[in-house]
């Protein structure tokens, strides 16, 4: 027989199972976790400022995304009578909020005001590419520079400039959030927010007054005198603060452009139900505190319970309450007691054995204490109860604690300090020319520690002067 | 024109081995205004906004002129601006004399009111750094507006950018960070290890700003000033 033919087709029958299996396994290499989606359409990005979100993305295929973005020095308000020379992307701190869909193709144009003193660029954390566009994105004033990407990851990625001295250039404001949504979409909320913090090294201290300069040394410390959410102090409270309703939830993009410090982000009275850690895809539950690194970011989320001003912060606290990170989320609605009930008793405490009381606290039937002895009493008190909010000066925090020093609000009736340390005061007041629309919890103390800090703040930061006593005190108690 | 004592320039991003030996020359004492840069255009009726070539200039070419030969009245005493490094290297050229290098520039540059190397100073590079910080106004001061140097020069600092010969052999890259190609001792975001002077961030920004032009380029706040070596 002839074995000819009979070889060949075998040989062909062997080299063609090796060519399909070879095909296979290039068809399995090829089929990787970032497989590029067709482009269909294109359109132009809405971008927005902070606390404003672009509204959620609904189509559900990818695009071609047209981003421009310009970049503006500006000179702006760092807090009330301080001034600051901003770089912005798009003329505010933090920059534009950007939204896309994973797998989009982006075209971003990098557009430099003939204005800047300086060349910058771009770098976005979502770019996989050199510098994240940075190298391709280097613009003079005047110029206008293009690159494109494709979103290939979702999450809440950071931007900021990188020309050097980059730490200058993003310790100036150059940093803002681009979402790269998943193409599933995120979970519908009633409410989305954008809030970003940075740190902020000026020559001069925190609150001193005038143009204020980039201090490099205090920079490269890392001891900044402004850490602050959205650009500046009080960017998100007495009347820019954040708004919802019992019973919404809320959603927060929140980014830390740094340059240094990384942000301990807290709500004080709320608990995110929902942590996307690190702007990632992984979610966390019944989260206090999360982490958002220098350059990074955390989503979160949580179902607003009960009505309360929420109070955003950077929970290292002496950067809230001495350096401004504090945001307000005002959350309007029908009390519901069962979950919060508000105070619902104050009475009285003797501890077990009455009579035996701490050195240095006379109790009430005691001989009064002199002046003298009231101020070094007062003082003490003052540092460990007042000071927090209403500061070592007196002056308090604009827009959220009044000034004590040289108030006017109770310069005409002593006893309204007595009467606040009491019972504590809540709602709408104006002092000194400004408006304070917050709470001021009343004072566990005893009368005659009453007496004395209430003197203490009557003779201290430039107040008239006065005493008050323990007897008086007690008449007010009512 | 003033003398300017020569002396031993260290780059930015340079050993000690890489030190430029730098000879005395003459500059300008002031940068080159709008009226010193009409008298040029006049009798180079080639470098006019409508008939220059665009590979000499791109579109922002003299923008703040209203026409191939005038301009607003308050702009007659201030920096010309907007011009690119052809421009600026041919009207040098013009006058027998020439752009400074960066060498030459920066040496220049080193000196405060009363010093001639002011690297050290604190106050003087601060003051450099808050000009750095703020826009450019939208109608630049005249010249002789801000400081006269030891030297005699005005305003080496604190009105605009100035052109120089060499200003493409700046190693900042577009990406400040990655210069893998380059020693990693050197430059990296902020400042490197093996820079000569970590304190002078307005060095760095004025190789930053460089290094982000191109020959044709017109910029809103660069102009120049020429030298000329001396024989």
């Amino acid at each position: 027989m002839n074995t000819k033919p009979f070889k060949l087709v075998a040989l062909i029958l062997i080299t063609g199972l090796f060519i399909s299996s070879c095909n296979s396994n290039t068809g399995k290499s090829k089929k990787s976790s970032t497989s590029i989606e067709k482009i269909e359409g294109e359109e132009i990005a809405i971008l927005t400022d902070a606390p404003n979100v672009p509204p959620p993305i609904t189509r559900k295929h990818a695009t071609k995304v047209i981003v421009n973005l310009e970049v503006i020095e500006k000179e702006m308000e760092m807090m009330d009578g301080v001034r600051y020379n901003f770089w912005t992307f798009g003329g505010n701190v933090p920059g534009k909020f950007i939204r896309v869909r994973e797998g989009d193709f982006v075209e971003f144009h990098l557009k430099n005001n003939p204005s800047s003193k300086l060349p910058h660029n771009i770098d976005l954390h979502a770019v996989s590419g050199q510098g994240g566009g940075a190298a391709a994105t280097f613009t003079a004033p005047g110029h206008e520079t293009k690159f494109s990407f494709t979103a290939l990851n979702s999450g809440l990625y950071i931007y900021h400039c990188a020309t050097a001295p980059v730490g200058m250039h993003i310790g100036n404001g150059m940093y803002g959030l681009i979402l790269v949504e998943p193409k599933e979409g995120l979970p519908k909320v009633d409410k989305e927010f954008y809030v970003c913090q940075g740190d902020f090294y000026t020559k001069g201290n925190y609150g001193e007054a005038g143009l204020q300069q980039f201090n490099m040394d205090k920079a490269l410390k890392e001891q900044p005198d402004y850490v602050v959410f959205n650009g500046k102090v009080g960017a998100l409270t007495g009347d820019n603060a954040l708004k919802a309703k019992v019973g919404e939830t809320v959603r927060l993009f929140v980014g830390n452009g740094g340059p240094n410090l990384v942000s301990s982000f807290h709500v004080i009275g709320e608990i995110f139900d929902n942590v996307y850690p690190e702007g990632g895809t992984t979610l966390n539950h019944n989260v206090q505190t999360t982490l958002v690194p220098a350059g990074g970011s955390a989503i979160t989320e949580f179902k607003c319970d009960v009505p309360a001003t929420l109070i955003l912060v950077d929970h290292s606290i002496f950067r809230t309450f001495n350096k401004g990170s504090l945001g307000m989320l005002k959350v309007e609605g029908e009390e519901i007691k069962f979950i919060y009930s508000g105070q619902q008793d104050d009475r009285i405490y003797q501890s077990e054995g009455a009579g035996q009381t701490m050195p240095d606290e006379p109790t009430i039937a005691s001989k009064p204490l002199t002046k003298e002895e009231k101020m070094t009493q007062g003082k003490a008190i003052y540092a460990g109860s007042c000071q927090a909010c209403h500061q070592a000066d007196g002056k308090g925090i604009e827009k959220a604690f009044p000034p004590l020093a040289g108030s006017d609000y109770f310069a005409s009736n002593p006893s309204l300090i007595t009467r606040t340390i009491l019972h504590g005061l809540s709602g709408k007041i104006k002092v000194n020319g400004k408006d304070f629309d917050g709470v001021m919890p009343k004072q566990t103390l005893s009368e005659a520690q009453i007496a004395s800090v209430a003197t203490y703040v009557l003779n201290s930061f430039g107040n008239k002067g006065g005493e008050v006593s323990a007897t008086d005190v007690a008449k007010q108690r009512k | 024109m003033v003398n300017i004592k020569g002396g031993v320039f260290l780059p930015l991003y340079s050993l000690d081995s890489q030190k430029t030996e730098v000879k005395p020359f003459l500059m300008d004492v002031y940068p080159v205004t709008n009226a010193d840069y009409k008298k040029f255009i006049l009798q180079n009726s080639s470098w006019r906004k409508s008939k220059i070539k665009p590979i000499y200039a791109d579109t922002n070419y003299l923008h703040q002129w209203n026409s191939d030969t005038s301009f607003a009245v308050n702009l007659a005493l201030s920096p010309v601006v907007n011009i690119s490094w052809f421009a600026a290297k041919k009207y040098c050229e013009c006058q027998g004399k020439r752009l400074p290098t960066v060498a030459e520039w920066e040496l220049a540059g080193r000196a405060s009111e009363t010093k001639p190397d002011a690297t050290k100073d604190l106050k003087f590079n601060q003051w450099i750094l808050n000009w750095v910080s703020k826009t450019s106004p939208k109608v630049l001061p005249n010249v002789g507006s801000t400081f006269k140097n030891y030297y005699g020069v005005w305003d080496l600092h604190g009105l605009v950018w100035e052109w120089t010969f060499d200003f493409n052999s700046a190693l900042t890259t577009g990406e400040s960070r990655g210069n893998s190609g380059l020693d990693n001792t050197f430059f990296c975001g902020g400042g490197s290890f093996a820079s000569k002077d970590i304190n002078n961030y307005a060095s760095f920004m004025r190789f930053a700003s460089r290094s982000s032009v191109k020959a044709k380029y017109g910029v809103p706040n660069l102009g120049f000033r020429c030298v000329k070596s001396k024989l």
